[in-house]
């Protein structure tokens, strides 16, 4: 595990955990969470919208199931659409979970080690969520297991050579790992909870999960290995699944998706975005749950951080994206940075523009990094800019493909929305479920920042 | 009736530093079956008790090669054997477009062979075992660390192993019915 010895504390810095702590008082704190406290109305009240907005979901897959895709906008030339932008939009926001868990254990940034958990937590249902769009777009999403190669009575198997079918991979691969990665740094501390109970049925269920975790110092050998590697193989997988996203586009031969720049800028774009889900969910828990000697302002400032350099290599993209659609001297790429900018699309290019690179500008200023409302905010602001950056880049460069008879419009139809909306309900409504039901916090990675972890020699 | 069988002796300490010297001396003292239990990892007290390789790292290079191979010769077979077709005069072995898949099974086969071996190495899931039996143990996963001599050492002996114990400084020590 990471050791704050091991981080060079800045003198002027919040501390990564506020002072009092023992490992009792840690393990007591987080367990009791679960728990100890009892149902607040706040939390019922707030499942209960996340579960009423989640059946636009719902029904508009129902809904999808009767009448077939035409209830969405999407209509040729535009066949991508909502279904696209959101699914590569919810993928991205998974991706600053496995950055804490996985990249920042490998850097050492001990910081990572109490809000790592419920990151994760957050990858996996943003996954599930980008996950229900491209199975909606099928067309057929009965048969959805045809993405697979397994043996067929109909003598087919996949293109292998196809984008598409590297998603499927790199998606469901993604999920995989994230989910025994999420599991695996859960087990000690469902061992806690076991143990905190006496309550029968309680004891049993986190029990069984805990699979008899008993804390041997073999087993935390192994363990700790295994976790180490999972963090070291999750590092290139995370990267890689937003590159092959960004392989969907880049590999066609539309205007404005044929390029090379596309992987880095939807990595640290994923990110970007990721991390303005971090603080959304980080800065109401920290206040509801009282966890603010966990998750410090330090946290807070670090994410923000990470928020402004991203999102400064997002405004690279855009720069570069736009010179090089110029100086490629690609008539049909030169048109689309000018119908970008003055077509009909262009306020929300625009928008776009203002929304996701001027205005997180003021992160800049310290005052602002380290006022939770503020970052609350502005964390809001990046996470409607990036979905509206996924929506330039899908939709517009369909709109005004090679030849003007092959042009459109895109409109949006209720229903596009109200799958939109039903995500955002289901992701909530599992964070909800998350907070009340399992330890949010890491308790045996907190352990190991405190002094007493370290052993002294003689 | 026959008596219950002992599982071993069990001692409790406070601190990190207090087990992994309590441990060292153990297995210095010569006792060999011994095994240690605490909240949070300690690099430390693998080492005391005399644990320094594990298979983990080796499984999950197995299970990395395996994945990359078979995700490479699927694709190789399923493009050149069972349904070669010829999309825009691209070779059947059209071996770059295969990379991005074989990457993911790679990464996929290691991952789960970690998690899966390092599970399976530990015997888990385990849900019952000899030291829940003591009350105490409970506080393992809250602040406390134990240290147990299995009585399958040949060195065990009820009363000299105790007296061992109580010489490391222990809190309190108990038996271990199993």
């Amino acid at each position: 595990m990471v050791r704050p010895t091991e981080v060079e504390e800045g003198e002027d810095k919040a501390p990564v955990l506020l002072p009092g702590h023992t490992f009792a008082s840690i393990t007591d704190k987080i367990s009791g969470l679960v728990l100890k406290r009892p149902l607040h109305l706040g939390w019922v009240a707030g499942f209960f919208v996340s579960f009423m907005v989640m059946q636009g979901v719902l029904f508009g897959a129902t809904y999808l199931f009767v009448k077939g895709v035409g209830i969405w906008g999407v209509n040729i030339p535009i066949g991508w659409g909502f279904a696209i932008v959101n699914f590569v939009w919810w993928i991205g926001i998974g991706h600053a979970g496995t950055l804490i868990s996985a990249i920042l254990l490998l850097l050492r940034q001990s910081w990572r080690n109490s809000i790592n958990r419920f990151a994760e937590a957050m990858t996996l249902f943003a996954v599930a969520q980008a996950g229900v769009f491209p199975l909606l777009h099928l067309g057929r999403p009965w048969v959805f297991y045809w993405l697979f190669p397994y043996p067929n009575t109909m003598g087919y198997w996949p293109n292998f050579r196809s984008p598409l079918v590297w998603d499927v991979f790199a998606v469901s691969t993604y999920f995989t790992i994230s989910l025994v990665f999420w599991f695996i740094g859960l087990i000690p501390d469902l061992a806690s909870l076991r143990d905190r109970t006496d309550n029968r049925f309680i004891r049993f269920t986190y029990g069984m999960l805990a699979m008899g975790w008993r804390g041997s110092a073999r087993h935390w050998a192994r363990y700790e290995t295994a976790y180490l590697l999972l963090a070291g193989l999750a590092t290139p997988l995370v990267l890689s699944v937003h590159t092959v996203v960004s392989f969907d586009f880049a590999i066609g031969i539309v205007p404005g998706w044929h390029t090379t720049i596309f992987p880095p800028y939807f990595v640290a774009g994923a990110i970007y975005s990721g991390f303005a889900m971090v603080l959304v969910l980080a800065i109401p828990i920290r206040k509801f749950y009282n966890v603010k000697d966990f998750i410090t302002d330090r946290h807070l400032e670090n994410s923000a951080m990470v928020m402004l350099a991203t999102g400064l290599i997002v405004a690279y993209g855009y720069g570069m994206e736009a010179f090089m659609n110029w100086y490629g001297g690609n008539p049909y790429e030169n048109y689309l940075r000018w119908t970008r900018l003055h077509g009909p699309y262009a306020p929300w290019y625009l928008g776009l523009l203002f929304v996701n690179i001027i205005l997180p500008q003021i992160l800049w200023i310290r005052r602002i990094r380290t006022n939770p409302v503020w970052l609350f905010l502005i964390s809001m602001d990046v996470l409607v800019g990036m979905w509206l950056e996924r929506f330039i880049i899908v939709v517009v460069s369909l709109t005004r493909d090679f030849t003007n008879s092959a042009w459109g419009m895109y409109y949006p139809t209720r229903w596009d929305w109200a799958v939109l909306m039903g995500t955002l309900g289901m992701f909530c409504a599992l964070m909800f479920l998350f907070v009340r039901l399992l330890p949010m916090i890491s308790i045996f990675e907190l352990d190991t920042l405190l002094p007493e972890a370290e052993v002294k020699h003689k | 009736m026959k008596p219950e069988p002992i599982f071993g002796m069990m001692a409790e300490f406070d601190t990190a530093t207090d087990i992994v010297a309590a441990a060292e001396r153990t297995t210095e003292a010569g006792y060999k079956k011994v095994d240690a239990y605490s909240p949070f990892p300690i690099e430390e007290l693998a080492e005391a008790i005399g644990f320094h390789k594990n298979g983990v790292p080796l499984i999950t290079l197995i299970g990395g090669i395996l994945g990359m191979c078979g995700g490479f010769m699927l694709q190789w077979w399923i493009n050149t054997i069972s349904y070669p077709v010829n999309i825009g005069g691209r070779p059947p072995n059209s071996w770059p477009a295969f990379i991005p898949v074989t990457f993911e099974m790679t990464i996929l086969f290691a991952g789960l062979s970690a998690v899966f071996g390092m599970l399976v190495l530990n015997g888990l899931p385990m849900p019952y075992h000899p030291v829940f039996n003591v009350p105490r143990f409970a506080e393992v996963t809250r602040d406390k660390f134990f240290l147990v001599i299995f009585s399958s050492d040949p060195r065990y002996d009820t009363v000299k192993t105790r007296a061992f114990l109580e010489s490391l400084g222990a809190k309190s020590i108990s038996e271990v019915p199993s």
